[in-house]
């Protein structure tokens, strides 16, 4: 039995990529009419006051950065919103940290970097940052992650008819976890969804609906290396791709181990 | 202000922590206010402190068709979804409406992070060890991909992880899920064990107490740190004579990402979403399961906003004199202590509180108590500022 749909407006979008600073830029990329800054090396939030720039996780500074992009596209307020984080694997690099200490010297183990460990440790410092008191969640669901965080973000905003900020990115993988959690790049993606009546829809969800996917879209060298280097990448540039190209599409993404999401993209 | 929501039915529940496996354990040992906290001999090199520990996972290993997926969390999983008989309605549920008619959403801090401390801890040339090179048991989904292979659902199937805050979380996401009609139930989930990260974690914060918790009391010095699993079926079906989930509320503190917010703020907005929903007021409560962990920050905080908001009739405890605090799994355990409380009208005292904080209002139940509890709140918060507030409503009654 397939489930009824859920419509979505896309308000706004942010993104945050090596070389691909913002969506503007990464839709240019994504339709072959940019190539890659190469000054754009790390993500920096003006959200952030500087002491926290300098000292948060790289995890936290894309996370932000993408967040307090889609805000300003949308026009909404950060303060307001309610959001939704998401990634693969949280944060490798502390995941790291945080089993090599404990593997030497456990209990010198460092109390920032502990509390940094949580999965919601960026809706944390993004809440704190934009002194936003609405409801926030932290998801993960492995290689389904964007499909999934996308999904509960069209719940979310259908479900109390209010805008809701999705920010999902992934960072890189130290060794040895690169061996069981490959990630090579770090990568953002983030969107402020609101609900939509029919006509409005930027995008139409079923959840094991079936579908008949659309070709998949070209995607330019750059974006292909980043969709093979980073899981949230892979999970979300075939969406990105056909919101660049501004034309009708349908995709089918993995959404659990049996499970697809069904995305129309009606713009 | 949100609108007030229809109830969702808990047709089945269960949980496993230091209190025992299953629910009669779990009263018989909150009637006998015996606690289930232990002299930690959890790591190689133990820190001083109580822990709530769910004996016998050693001797447990998963069945061989889910050997992918060993790990401790995990083991943790399966023993207590066997429990008073969960799994098998679990699996009639998803019969009955359907695989894709099903969400299973799934709540952990920690997820099988000990897993990749063991691989850290015995690294060969700098590589995991070939045993623990399984990527499903490496990343914070590993409780979800483990019980989805296990059970089979289609619905959606995500891990929320916001710390303490997790498992009450669940509850609102699967309300939401099941008002819009994406689904007709969902199988609820909170588990979290005991591993390196969090004891010494807590422990580098100096928030774990050398002594067993003492929550509320003034000589508390911290926690003490638990591992559990509980388990709920909800519907939307109407069951006269099931319990039900009335109301959730969720905030955030936007202060601090490990001290909770001086006044209270994110926990009385959460408080307030949570009664809004249900359509009830603060005087309509007969009991709230508490957050009290026993720092002396949290407890303080909380006991303002309660001993505001409430008035005398109104029953108040924390109940990790018992389990400890048992993190990612404290909102669905404490939830399930509910649901007990509701059932059996046995209000359990604070354990290990003998001389209450001034701050505390007259609702702090100090011994067990008996009353008839109608309406039941539990309090879930977490770092990051993350606030869950439930409120359950008993069965037979509107």
């Amino acid at each position: 039995m397939s489930m009824s749909a859920l419509d979505i407006r896309i308000e706004g979008i942010g993104f945050w990529a090596p070389g691909w600073p913002n969506w503007q830029a990464a839709r240019a990329g994504l339709r072959g009419d940019l190539q890659a800054d190469p000054a754009v090396i790390k993500p920096s939030p003006d959200v952030l006051v500087a002491a926290e720039r300098r000292r948060a996780p790289l995890a936290v500074l894309l996370a932000c950065d993408v967040a307090a992009q889609a805000c300003a596209d949308s026009g909404r307020n950060a303060d307001t919103l309610a959001s939704v984080f998401a990634s693969t694997h949280g944060d490798l690099v502390i995941t790291d940290y945080m089993c090599s200490t404990l593997a030497i010297a456990p209990r010198e183990l460092s109390p920032i970097k502990f509390h940094n460990s949580v999965h919601n440790a960026p809706a944390g410092y993004w809440t704190i940052a934009a002194h936003c008191h609405a409801a926030s969640t932290s998801i993960s669901s492995w290689h389904s992650t964007f499909a999934v965080a996308l999904f509960e973000a069209a719940v979310q905003a259908n479900a109390d008819q209010l805008p809701v900020l999705l920010a999902a990115y992934d960072a890189d993988s130290p060794s040895p976890l690169n061996e069981v959690s490959p990630a090579s790049s770090i990568y953002g993606v983030a969107m402020v969804v609101a609900p939509a009546r029919d006509h409005e829809a930027s995008l139409r969800l079923r959840f094991n609906a079936p579908v008949r996917p659309s070709a998949s879209m070209h995607l330019p060298r750059a974006f292909a290396d980043m969709a093979g280097s980073n899981p949230m990448a892979a999970q979300s540039l075939p969406l990105l791709a056909a919101l660049a190209s501004a034309r009708p599409h349908i995709l089918q993404l993995n959404a659990g181990l049996q499970s697809t999401l069904g995305i129309e993209v009606c713009t | 202000m949100p609108e007030t929501i229809d109830p969702i039915y808990i047709t089945a529940h269960t949980a496993t922590s230091a209190l025992g496996h299953g629910l009669a354990e779990h009263l018989e040992v909150l009637r006998m206010e015996r606690s289930g906290l232990r002299e930690n001999d959890f790591s190689r090199e133990p820190l001083t402190c109580a822990i709530g520990r769910v004996i016998g996972l050693e001797q447990r290993p998963l069945p061989e068709a889910y050997a992918a997926y060993e790990c401790r969390n995990n083991r943790l999983a399966w023993l207590g979804i066997e429990a008073d008989g969960f799994l098998d309605q679990a699996r009639a549920a998803i019969g009955r409406y359907g695989a894709d008619r099903v969400a299973l959403l799934v709540a952990t801090s920690t997820s099988s992070i000990g897993a990749t401390e063991e691989a850290y801890a015995r690294l060969e040339d700098g590589h995991f060890p070939e045993n623990l090179r399984r990527s499903p048991i490496h990343t914070p989904h590993s409780l979800g991909i483990f019980l989805e292979h296990a059970l089979g659902t289609r619905g959606p199937c995500l891990t929320t992880a916001t710390a303490c805050s997790s498992s009450a979380k669940i509850f609102a996401t699967a309300e939401r899920m099941i008002r819009l009609g994406i689904v007709d139930a969902a199988i609820l989930a909170g588990v979290d064990s005991l591993c390196g990260s969090v004891l010494f974690g807590f422990n580098s914060l100096e928030l774990v107490a050398p002594e067993p918790c003492r929550p509320f009391d003034v000589r508390r010095r911290g926690i003490s740190i638990g591992e559990a699993a509980g388990f709920a079926l909800v519907e939307r079906e109407v069951s006269k004579t099931s319990p039900k989930l009335i109301g959730w509320g969720e905030s955030s503190d936007a202060h601090h990402m490990s001290t909770p917010h001086p006044e209270g703020l994110g926990a009385r907005l959460a408080l307030e979403g949570a009664l809004t929903r249900a359509g009830i007021a603060a005087t309509d409560v007969d009991y709230i399961n508490l957050h009290g962990t026993a720092t002396t920050k949290n407890d303080e905080v909380e006991a303002g906003v309660v001993s505001a908001a409430f008035n005398a009739r109104t029953r108040a405890s924390s109940t990790k004199g018992w389990s400890g605090h048992t993190l990612g799994a404290a909102g669905i355990l404490e939830s399930v202590i509910c649901l007990l409380v509701m059932e059996h009208g046995l209000i359990p005292g604070t354990l290990n509180c003998e001389q209450p904080d001034p701050v505390c209002g007259p609702q702090l139940a100090l011994r067990n108590e008996s009353a008839d509890v109608r309406i039941a709140l539990t309090n879930s918060f977490g770092f990051g500022g993350s606030n869950c507030t439930l409120a359950f409503a008993c069965g037979g009654r509107s």
